[in-house]
């Protein structure tokens, strides 16, 4: 895709950036599709309409609408506050999921960064959402905001081992950390005759491994049942409270990518990323972004789904779930999985 | 162990139950009514706003002593003799000009007390419920049909016709005292005349 | 030595947190003055006032009996009714009225379905706390029904004034007695869908088992009453205890805490007295649906004029709250000369600094919202 874009933009600097702005469309559309579709699912789900007003059909532009608004709203800056470090979090959280899509196979025909250490680099840089919330609630000099932010980085830190160790049991199978390549191992249907090679069909233990992931994807992206740093009942906001208009527009950014991210990294590493499901039907790069797309949607509407339908654990409970019940079954799942591919 | 697989085997199964009836919900329709759009029929004798139909008015201020907040405020000036106010619909006669009606709804609680003890029924709660103001002040409903001058005209009236009264009763006591006087000094003289 | 130096450094301060009266979940302006070291709760002092509108000097200077009611309501706005039938049958003892039989079943009939309505909102919002949006919403659109019910009889949706001395305010109209019908008959597989996406979520179990465990003991020394004292194995009920109004003529159980899943008395418990009171309720409904007699005038026994004796008296009714006590003193006058109102979320919220020790912060939300108080109440 560089190469095309290179072709038809004379410059090759502007075909750069313009290159390097794709997942920024991508998160941008996105968000402001999966604001409203989760306010969507959210009225549905409650019998209820959801938005219904704004843009005409089923309220499409109402998402648009609360950005205008955010983005006039008054900047307020607590007056005790850090004022730097207030200002610098939101935007180091939005870089932060911003530059973890870097490594994300969009499509067979798009990535950001084809690099050898994808993996790596993208829970590397995910860290960033934890001292970026830390930071935020540490500047913002609110004692809600400082329990949230502590359990943040409790929680987050916690949950970034197994979300680690089931990744790794995925590129044990792979035998690469290039996203690229892991997506085009599972090319093809070979699996029984007709189910595609996607990596949750190869190896009956990795089954296990995605439900681990799945776990701690909704801690990572701190969704309920996991919530705990925003809590709105316990907490008020987390550290969230004392921020306002387009700043904490950028956290709602933020935390609407991070859920987007982690979805599609569960797309990629479980669900064959680009892949069709129907072989050489239906795909192509084009189609590759439609399928893969679709496959991090569907992830997310779960994620929806299940928000509204649960209770939030307590923080102590969270801790429970993560130590004593995901690290040691996502460590024996690991040599499961490790077993299975050396006797098969 | 075995305790713990239980509770996990339970998290997950009712997990997956709350999931299925919240995924039934998804698909059922809407509780809610698109509100400008659609309105739901208020039933018969809802209370959102009073109203009085002020030609039935007596002037009675039943209304207003039976209100716990006192929002109602009522004036009445007594009609002169030469005018006929009528009856009412209910064939009370009336007999006092109503020159100020006015009702504070955004004081009003909306008790309905006011509505029970009126002789003549007129003062009911309509289902009227969009009459949102900016202005507080827009929110006190003046009820009375007599305009200003037609109030000065009737209070002038009443005065004048008190005054007319009082000089007739002054007159008549004077009369009354003359009377009194002549009769005195009548009785003086005849008195003098007996005494002489 | 070296573990003095390490103590010292890893000393933490206690932090005081202001919870309130603008906190999301402290159902209403309820303010807790919180310590606490971590997330561990030491301290809680609740401070209260901040919804005081004077009902009892209010009611004072009412110059009618029957001009207090309105000011009842506003008492619990949740259980308007259940206020007014307290109040109303504190002066109709005091006159010695008798009351039409039709009169008294509308009323029990109108006081279950609002103790229905009111759990319906207590259950809710205590999910809500917990973060499950979605119940609260689905116990709405039941509750909405009954706040139908009583807007075609009453012509008002919350704050009623419906039930007056001696009678009621209007008949009621004929649709009233299909339409409770038909909303027992809906309402119970509701309960079932509640129970199974909320009471019986192992999630909601982990947050509310064992948490807040008020023991039966703690809970009498406390005066603590209705579902409160009820969760904590207590069978004291006033509408069997010491029957008002017509309650001698139901049949019905008293739902207590029993410890299913955790210790008797801790919030999962309180939470599900309330929803086995719904089922109750609904027993009773049927019953007095079927009992009521379709002739009679309701506004019979309505006196012109209230014309009180010196006296006073002391009646206490069984509100979804708990034990809600008025104590009237009359004297010649029109108006009161003294109401007193022992509220039912005042005296049970007062446990809550003893049941909250070394709880969490979360397990804090959790308490406060299994007292179901209504801050209405609590200032009055």
């Amino acid at each position: 895709m560089l190469e095309f874009l290179e072709n038809i933009i004379p410059s090759s600097p502007v075909a750069l950036v313009v290159f390097a702005l794709f997942p920024m469309v991508i998160i941008i559309v996105y968000a402001l599709f999966a604001i409203w579709l989760e306010r969507k699912v959210a009225g549905f789900i409650q019998d209820r309409l959801g938005p219904m007003r704004t843009g005409g059909f089923h309220g499409w532009a109402q998402t648009i609408a609360d950005m205008l608004k955010l983005i006039q709203k008054e900047d307020i800056i607590p007056k005790d506050a850090s004022s730097f470090l207030f200002k610098l979090a939101p935007f180091m959280i939005f870089t932060a999921s911003y530059a973890a899509f870097a490594v994300i196979p969009f499509s067979s025909g798009y990535i950001g960064s084809n690099i050898n250490i994808g993996v790596f680099y993208l829970l590397a840089i995910t860290s960033f959402l934890t001292i970026s919330i830390i930071m935020a609630s540490w500047a913002s000099n609110n004692k809600w905001s400082l329990v949230g932010g502590m359990r943040t980085a409790a929680q987050m830190v916690s949950y970034e081992v197994p979300t680690i160790v089931t990744v790794l049991s995925v590129l044990i199978v792979a035998g690469s950390m290039n996203l690229m390549t892991i997506t085009e191992m599972q090319t093809g249907n070979d699996i029984m005759g007709f189910l595609p090679n996607w990596f949750i069909f190869q190896n009956p233990f990795l089954i296990v491994a995605f439900a681990i992931f799945a776990i701690s994807m909704l801690a990572e992206s701190h969704r309920v049942p996991f919530d705990l740093p925003e809590s709105e009942s316990e907490l008020v906001a987390g550290y969230q409270t004392e921020y306002s208009g387009m700043r904490w527009g950028m956290f709602m950014l933020a935390e609407y990518a991070d859920m987007l991210l982690l979805s599609l990294l569960g797309a990629t590493l479980f669900f064959g990323g680009w892949n069709s499901p129907f072989g050489t039907f239906m795909s192509g790069p084009i189609w590759g972004f439609g399928w893969f797309m679709l496959k991090g949607m569907l992830l997310v509407f779960v994620m929806m789904w299940i928000r509204w339908t649960l209770p939030r654990y307590r923080v102590d409970q969270l801790m429970h779930i993560c130590w004593s019940i995901l690290i040691p079954l996502s460590f024996v799942n690991f040599v499961l999985v490790a077993l299975w591919e050396m006797i098969f | 162990m075995q305790k713990q697989l239980k509770e996990g085997y339970q998290t997950f199964k009712s997990i997956f139950i709350g999931m299925a009836i919240t995924l039934r919900h998804l698909f059922q329709p809407s509780v809610t009514i698109q509100y400008p759009d659609v309105r739901v029929e208020l039933p018969p004798g809802v209370r959102s706003k009073l109203y009085v139909n002020i030609d039935d008015c007596i002037g009675c201020l039943l209304c207003a002593r039976a209100c716990p907040v006192n929002c109602i405020d009522i004036e009445t000036v007594k009609a002169t003799s030469d005018v006929d106010l009528g009856k009412t619909s209910t064939g009370n006669p009336k007999r006092l000009w109503v020159t100020q009606f006015d009702i504070d709804m955004s004081k009003c609680m909306y008790c309905d007390l006011c509505v029970y003890p009126c002789p003549t029924n007129c003062i009911y709660m309509v289902p009227e419920y969009e009459y949102s103001e900016f202005d507080r002040k827009n929110l006190i409903f003046e009820f009375s049909n007599l305009s200003p001058e037609k109030v000065t005209e009737v209070k002038d009236k009443l005065e004048k016709e008190n005054e007319e009264k009082n000089r007739q009763k002054e007159l008549a006591q004077q009369k009354k005292d003359q009377e009194k006087k002549d009769q005195e000094t009548d009785t003086d003289t005849d008195a003098g005349k007996a005494g002489e | 030595m070296t573990n003095q130096i390490t103590a010292n450094i890893h000393e933490t301060k206690e932090m005081t947190i202001n919870m309130g009266p603008q906190h999301p979940s402290t159902h209403g302006v309820l303010r807790l003055e919180v310590v606490l070291n971590g997330e561990v709760v030491t301290r809680v002092h609740p401070h209260i006032g901040y919804l005081h509108r004077c009902f009892e000097k209010y009611a004072e200077a009412m110059d009618d009996y029957s001009k207090v009611i309105p000011y009842t309501d506003r008492i619990d706005y949740v259980s308007a009714m259940n206020q007014e039938h307290g109040y109303v049958i504190a002066v109709e003892k005091l006159l010695q009225l008798e009351v039409p039989e039709r009169v008294e079943y509308v009323r029990v009939i109108l006081a279950e379905l609002q103790r229905i309505a009111s759990h319906l909102l207590g259950i809710g919002t205590f999910g809500l706390d917990l973060g499950a949006f979605t119940p609260f919403l689905y116990c709405f659109i039941e509750r909405e029904k009954i706040l139908t019910i009583f807007e075609k009889i009453s012509g008002a949706r919350l704050l009623y004034n419906y039930i007056c001395v001696g009678g009621l305010m209007r008949d009621v109209p004929d649709s009233f007695k299909p339409e409770t019908a038909d909303f027992v008959k809906t309402f119970r597989p509701k309960i079932k869908e509640l129970n199974d996406l909320l009471s019986y979520n192992q999630i909601f179990i982990d947050r509310t088992a064992n948490i807040g465990v008020l023991p039966a003991e703690v809970a009498l020394n406390y005066a603590a009453s209705g579902p409160m004292l009820r969760g904590s194995g207590v069978s004291w009920d006033l509408r069997k205890n010491d029957p008002y109004s017509i309650y001698d003529r139901f049949e019905f159980d008293i739902p207590v805490g029993t410890g299913e899943v955790g210790t008797v008395g801790d919030c999962w418990d309180r939470y599900m007295v309330r929803v086995r009171e719904m089922e109750q309720s609904l027993v009773i409904i049927e019953q007095a649906l079927e009992q009521m007699p379709d002739e009679g005038n309701v506004m019979e026994a309505v006196p012109k004029r209230i014309r009180m004796k010196e006296g006073e008296i002391y009646v206490r009714t069984e509100t979804p709250r708990g034990e809600l006590g008025y104590y009237i003193i009359s004297d010649k006058s029109s108006s009161p000369f003294r109401v007193k109102v022992r509220a039912p979320s005042f005296v049970n919220l007062s446990i809550l600094p003893a049941i909250s020790r070394g709880a969490l912060l979360s397990d804090l939300v959790a308490i406060v919202g299994s007292i179901d108080i209504v801050l209405g109440e609590v200032d009055r």
